[in-house]
């Protein structure tokens, strides 16, 4: 990342934190725009949108954090369109293409739940711009969460086809999950400093624990580990410079035009 | 005919001058709540050479946000002092800062103000006979509901 100027290690470290969760609302926000007009159900169609401009909303007042934090001459727009894809620090869970409506569930779930676990712990932050925005992100994050853990549940116990697809979607998706809550590289400096309340290995866990009642209670398979847990945020696929090249396209097109 | 805009006196300029000129500005989806009933104003400072005022999102991503600033902005120019109108989250904007009127505001515009789901009521008929739809409605701030009663579907303000 080109972020260098960006002080001492503290600052480093809330900066790459901000861009991990900055960039995973973007992706999974724009990823799930892709439903708007072809969802399920007209209701679906409305919750699925709504819940992806909440997403894009929460990345773009992030991406302003960073950008008074790093004060570069960047704007919160340059920061998300202007980068290489494999610039983007979003967790590897966000990397899936959309799939099935089982498999935007399945994502969606396991991202709303690990992304809660790590609000939580950023509700104290000593970093103020940042604990005053997650207060604000939390109640909204909690309709999504009841909303996907609705469907979790309708999907789990129905039998045949709805089942089947969102165990094929955790086969697929369940190695990556954990990737949301992987160690940052300077974890040690934000707990230090009071800008994350733990370890995101102890966040994990406490995640993992939460998923898998439920998933017990569901008779859904345990989450696996999490595969190459060391490049969690890098690495991305084609299905992501796929949709790279689609949300930056009108930023592109005309270079600098303002709207 | 041409209209002269009178600059008020400095000593008029107060920051109860500005929150009545606030009253007069509308949310542009809910013509019938002005923001100060709708609980966005957090903070509003006068100084000599300088307007200060601080609002509330509603959601993080309210699209309303800057025409609701630019409104603002617009409709401090009588007092003929730069102002700075700007966002923040220092507190969190919850429902409970809706005022009364901000409540009946919404139900004259057809949204049930916030409650829990089963506490909602009609805003055309007052029934609390009444189902949710959808959690999510047609802005990221409102639920749809219907009305069992007068069969109308209705939408209410979400609590957060």
């Amino acid at each position: 990342m080109d972020f260098a100027g960006a002080g001492d290690g503290r600052e480093r470290a809330l900066a790459l934190l901000l861009f991990s969760m900055a960039d995973d609302e973007f992706v999974i926000g724009f990823s799930d725009s892709e439903w708007t007009g072809i969802g399920p159900i007209l209701e679906e169609d409305v919750a699925i949108s709504s819940i992806a401009q909440d997403e894009l909303g929460h990345a773009q007042a992030l991406y302003r954090l960073l950008a008074d934090l790093v004060a570069d001459g960047r704007d919160a727009d340059a920061i998300a369109y202007d980068r290489p894809p494999e610039g983007y620090l979003h967790a590897r869970l966000l990397d899936h293409p959309r799939g099935d409506w089982a498999a935007t569930i399945v994502r969606r779930y396991l991202y709303d739940t690990a992304d809660a676990a790590r609000l939580d712990a950023l509700a104290d932050s000593s970093y103020r711009p940042l604990a005053e925005l997650v207060a604000k992100i939390r109640r909204e994050e909690r309709y999504h969460l009841m909303h996907m853990e609705t469907w979790l549940e309708r999907l789990a116990r129905a039998s045949g086809e709805p089942r089947d697809r969102l165990l094929a979607a955790l086969a697929e998706m369940g190695p990556d999950a954990g990737t949301v809550l992987a160690p940052l590289p300077g974890e040690p400096a934000l707990v230090r400093h009071g800008i994350v309340g733990q370890p995101f290995a102890t966040i994990e866990t406490h995640w993992r624990e939460g998923v898998g009642r439920t998933f017990a209670r569901l008779g859904l398979p345990e989450l696996p580990p999490t595969r190459d847990a060391d490049h969690a945020r890098s690495g991305h696929s084609e299905a992501f410079r796929a949709l790279h090249e689609e949300f930056t396209m009108v930023r592109r097109s005309e270079v600098g035009a303002t709207w | 005919m041409v209209m002269v805009k009178a600059a008020a006196p400095s000593e008029l300029v107060s920051a109860a001058a500005v929150r009545r000129i606030l009253a007069t500005v509308h949310d542009p989806e809910i013509p019938t709540v002005s923001i100060v009933d709708l609980g966005l104003v957090h903070d509003v400072r006068v100084d000599p050479e300088r307007i200060s005022v601080e609002l509330l999102p509603t959601f993080v991503a309210c699209p309303a946000l800057e025409v609701i600033r630019s409104t603002v902005v617009d409709a401090l120019a009588v007092l003929d002092r730069p102002a700075d109108v700007t966002f923040t989250f220092a507190v969190p904007w919850t429902t409970k800062r809706l005022t009364p009127a901000g409540a009946a505001g919404l139900r004259k515009a057809g949204i049930a103000p916030p409650a829990e789901p089963s506490a909602v009521h009609c805003p055309f008929c007052a029934s609390g006979r009444v189902a949710m739809d959808n959690a999510f409605g047609p802005t990221l701030c409102r639920s749809l509901f219907y009305c069992r009663d007068c069969r109308q579907p209705f939408e209410a303000f979400k609590p957060i």
